[in-house]
């Protein structure tokens, strides 16, 4: 087997060290009736690299990657394109194929990293601090409504109904463990009514902006009725690049903001793996959960980096950390970092200012389209048309002409009968014009 | 030049004239590396028209500041990540004995298969009809998981081995409710990784501790004396973490299961009997398996990872959705938490999506690559590896538990420091100094000054002889009091020891521009 170096006199010798016989002698705690014999696992035998990359390549090639056909998915998975650099930088060994770094001596690359991640993270979403990631944004959401039961000992949050339903359903499987989940209403195009909601008991609101209809929210007035009431706001953003556009959730009053970078740097990758991106105010510091990368010195005086605050964690604290986290998004911060730090200030407004004018140009030819109506006044690269039938069966219709046409609300809100003839589309730098030209076209001939 | 007794030169780099810096602060090919941030001027990595938007759609809530990022072109931003990756160790560049962590070989046929356009750029709410590929993927490595643990059913969106804990944790949590009884407690060895008990607290339960023995296994005793009414699960890994497998694993699930609660095992060390014991057999009912770990899927500087959980009968029907059925189309997705397939009663979602599929494709890369009789022989090179170890430096340094077999890594205390002023940290950070990555340190928890060495199944015997001497040398200067190697050590890292307290105390968390600076001051 071609990853293992080990050769049967190898193995004999080592043997003859260890005083064992053979190697069954060194599983003899495990209780006989136990071990397994070879033939009971009904499972293929090693093959080669060409066999194995035959059988991937086959089971790959039945998928429509995002690049082959025009392409409007969004919903909290985007299409960007990622300069070469990013995935050719992540895969040096010494990144790719290190641990956490527990060693600071000889991890300070990736240390240094993390501390240039945090500091991008902060000043994106306009916050203080950020930690060194989640998993994505889903589970950031759901950690950021523990910390706000937390900081503000009660249990309830309340859910924008413009929350991504898998962030909510995620929320609500964790975080309702420790008080009642309020669900706001969906209305796709405009925003529900929050403030009516909040009350005494109320930990956090929780409002995704650009919402899951791609709906701009304005989270002042929410901060401003959550903290009347002493609950937090936590900002949602599923698409970071629209803060190189968008006012940042901190400039609004946010407490904490949960994001999802996937965007930037990563792929889409059929959902995982992501990066979650938490940032929140100073003063929350010691409730935030996973890890964080600060500066110090070393014996020298010289610059470096560790890991800090691990009195927060799981390996030190136990039953009483602030998360169960341990393994987080490692490289998929990397190639977040690596990819702002090509984009730059300048690169990262345009790239925001191209999208919005994509997704404008698109919402203005569906428009013209009879019986399509566009709901979102107000987007960043994302926004809901209304279809005169149920979009669903319409995008199934429209992958079979070869076009990826967007999400339809109800596979996201399967049981909400008001949102059945609503397609949730996505316009990015990665479409051309004739992307836009082919799903008018084909649109138009199956309405 | 002095040599060691392999011939290579051993000497400590003294060729530079002694109290003269060099001009760059440089020192040939270690570079220092300033911060992105400080090296930033104004320069772009990307070229994009410059689009305006003066007629915008934003509902007034257009950024009014500007963000604050650095700008370089792409030499320069090539160049700093390749000078930051340079001051990291890996497993690609020597020998990396975590205990615990399972630092083996990534395949790099990994990286390629999950690269492939049709799993790399495929969107995850893309229709059903244009993902078949990627699902029948996930078919055939949930066949893999399920029949590699003899367990029936597996929910595979955890993100990592915490999340799937948590997962195993609330399938548990539904099962008792659906039972109508409630059930608080949740029973941990104190030799546990911490995120058992996180995990335990995270999903509401109350954790009780259960001691090991003198020789590294649980007290099963201690454990069945604790079972009653309000106990929901055990949680327990196996092999544990002091490299021991529990032996009586079969009669505590037994106990367990006899007093109406639930056998969770953390299968953080599934590596070491994969292909040769099914935890099914053993009684288990929920078991998380680190793809990061067992199936070689990349550890990236601390992720991502991917925690399936494999489930018994009885905890099945709450996993958590999405679910995977096969229908008259094919295979098709179930994301409706509230129209599940018959029989089904899912306990909600872990999180948005379908779980990691970069690392399911390099998991099942690594599975069909491997075959059963790779993987078999994996773990046996493992466990052989280890104890060679074991065998080759228990003259010298002190193994608690004994003579062994372990399993996949040997365990050390600290002991044969005993009046040497050396410390476990001392003593790990001197290997630094002679290349190697320390080992686990001060874990497990129930013995003192823990030195904990997983080698995998992916080092050669000359590379683990090498490694062997090494260690030999140490323990025997050590125990000599030839401690001047040991204080203060690294000496030849990119960085000596940190300031771990004064990073703590105050903490500096991102980078603050000069400007501001002088703002506070002001």
């Amino acid at each position: 087997m071609r990853y293992l170096p080990l050769t049967p006199d190898d193995r004999r010798a080592m043997l003859a060290r260890i005083g064992a016989p053979d190697l069954d002698a060194l599983f003899r705690d495990v209780p006989k009736a136990a071990l397994a014999p070879l033939t009971a696992f009904d499972l293929p035998d090693t093959q080669g690299e060409m066999e194995v990359e035959r059988t991937l390549s086959k089971l790959a090639s039945r998928n429509v990657a995002a690049g082959a056909a025009p392409f409007f998915c969004g919903a909290g998975a985007y299409k960007h394109h990622v300069p070469s650099a990013v995935d050719h930088l992540i895969q040096r060994s010494e990144f790719l194929t290190s641990y956490t770094p527990y060693q600071p001596e000889i991890a300070q690359g990736t240390l240094q990293y993390l501390f240039e991640f945090q500091s991008q993270v902060a000043l994106l979403t306009g916050m203080e601090v950020a930690n060194a990631s989640l998993y994505d944004g889903s589970t950031a959401t759901a950690e950021a409504v523990l910390m706000a039961q937390r900081i503000t000992k009660r249990g309830k949050a309340i859910l924008s109904g413009g929350l991504h339903p898998h962030y909510a359903e995620t929320v609500e499987t964790v975080a309702g463990l420790f008080g009642p989940m309020v669900r706001g209403a969906v209305t796709p195009g405009t925003a529900e009514d929050l403030a009516a909601l909040i009350d005494e008991e109320t930990a956090c609101v929780v409002v995704q902006s650009p919402d899951v209809f791609g709906l701009i929210r304005n989270l002042k007035p929410i901060a401003e009725a959550a903290h009347a009431k002493g609950a937090l706001l936590i900002a949602v953003v599923t698409e970071v690049v629209s803060l190189g556009l968008l006012e940042p959730p901190g400039a609004q009053g946010a407490d904490i903001v949960a994001a999802e970078g996937q965007s930037v740097g990563n792929g889409l990758n059929f959902g995982g793996p992501y990066v979650g991106l938490f940032a929140t105010r100073e003063k929350f510091l010691r409730q935030m959960p996973g890890r964080l990368c600060g500066e110090t010195v070393d014996a020298e005086g010289r610059r470096g980096y560790v890991l800090t605050l691990s009195t927060r964690e799981q390996h030190i604290r136990r039953e009483k950390a602030t998360s169960n986290i341990c393994t987080n998004s490692g490289l998929c911060t990397l190639a977040f970092t690596i990819h702002l730090s090509l984009l730059g200030e300048e690169g990262l407004t345009r790239l925001a200012r191209i999208n919005h004018a994509k997704a404008r140009a698109l919402a203005d030819r569906l428009a013209t389209l009879p019986g399509v109506k566009v709901l979102t006044p107000a987007f960043f690269n994302e926004f809901t048309i209304e279809l005169p039938r149920p979009a669903a069966p319409l995008v199934e219709a429209l992958a079979s002409k070869g076009v990826i046409a967007g999400v339809p609300a109800s596979r996201l809100l399967p049981h909400d009968k008001s949102v059945q003839n609503l397609l949730i589309l996505a316009a990015t730098e990665t479409n051309t014009d004739d992307d836009f030209a082919a799903l008018t076209a084909a649109l138009k001939e199956i309405l | 030049m002095t040599m060691n007794n392999q011939g290579r030169p051993s000497g400590a780099g003294e060729a530079f004239p002694a109290g003269i810096a060099t001009i760059s602060g440089d020192r040939g090919l270690d570079h220092e590396e300033p911060l992105i941030f400080e090296l930033g001027h104004g320069a772009s990595g990307v070229d994009f028209p410059d689009v305006k938007v003066a007629d915008d759609r934003l509902g007034g809530m257009r950024r009014k500041d500007r963000i604050g990022l650095p700008g370089l072109s792409e030499p320069e931003v090539v160049r700093h990540y390749v000078r930051l990756s340079r001051m990291n160790y890996a497993i690609d560049s020597g020998l990396y004995p975590l205990g615990s962590c399972t630092m083996k070989h990534n395949p790099r046929l990994n990286e390629k298969m999950a690269r492939l356009p049709g799993f790399g750029d495929l969107h995850p709410l893309a229709p059903q009809s244009a993902t078949q590929g990627a699902l029948e993927l996930i078919s055939q490595l949930m066949n893999w998981l399920t029949t590699l643990t003899g367990m029936p059913a597996v929910a595979m969106s955890p993100k990592a081995g915490a999340h799937g804990e948590l997962c195993g944790l609330l399938a548990i949590r539904a099962a008792i409710a659906s039972r109508g009884e409630t059930r608080k407690r949740i029973l941990v060895p104190e030799s546990a990784h911490g995120t058992n008990p996180a995990t335990a607290a995270f999903a509401g339960f109350t954790v009780d501790e259960v001691p090991a023995k003198p020789n590294g296994h649980v007290d099963a005793e201690a454990l069945k004396a604790k079972l009653g009414p309000d106990v929901a699960a055990i949680m327990l890994t196996n092999p544990n973490t002091c490299g021991l497998f529990e032996g009586e694993v079969k009669e505590i699930a037994d106990a367990v299961h006899a007093a109406g609660a639930y056998f969770y095992c953390d299968g953080a060390n599934f590596n070491a009997i994969a292909g040769k014991v099914r935890p099914g057999d053993l009684g288990v009912d929920a078991m998380h398996i680190n793809l990061h770990k067992t199936f070689s899927t990349p550890h990236g500087g601390g992720g991502p990872g991917a925690g399936p959980v494999v489930l018994s009968e009885r905890l099945a029907p709450f996993a958590p959705i999405p679910l995977l059925v096969v229908d008259g189309k094919g295979l098709r997705l179930i994301e409706d938490v509230k129209a599940p397939p018959q029989g089904a009663k899912p306990f909600g979602r872990m999180c948005a999506f379908h779980g990691q599929m970069g690392m399911f494709v390099r998991a099942l890369t690594y599975m069909l690559s491997h075959g059963r009789d790779g993987v078999r022989q994996a773990s046996e090179d493992a466990v052989l590896s280890a104890n060679y170890i074991l065998a080759s430096l228990k003259d010298v340094m002190s193994a608690p538990f004994g003579e062994g077999p372990c399993m996949h890594e040997a365990l050390f205390d600290d002991s044969f420091l005993e009046g040497t002023g050396v410390t476990t940290l001392d003593f790990a950070k001197a290997m630094i100094d002679e290349g190697y990555h320390p080992m686990t340190m001060y874990f497990p928890l129930v013995v003192h000054g823990a030195m904990l060495i997983e080698p995998t199944e992916s080092e050669s015997k000359a590379s683990l002889d090498c490694f062997i001497h090494v260690l030999h040398t140490l323990a025997t200067e050590a125990r000599a009091k030839q401690t001047e190697r040991f204080a203060g050590a690294p000496h030849l890292a990119p960085r000596r020891r940190l300031d771990e307290t004064a990073a703590a105390r105050k903490p500096v968390l991102r980078y603050k521009p000069p400007q501001s600076f002088k703002e506070a001051a002001e």
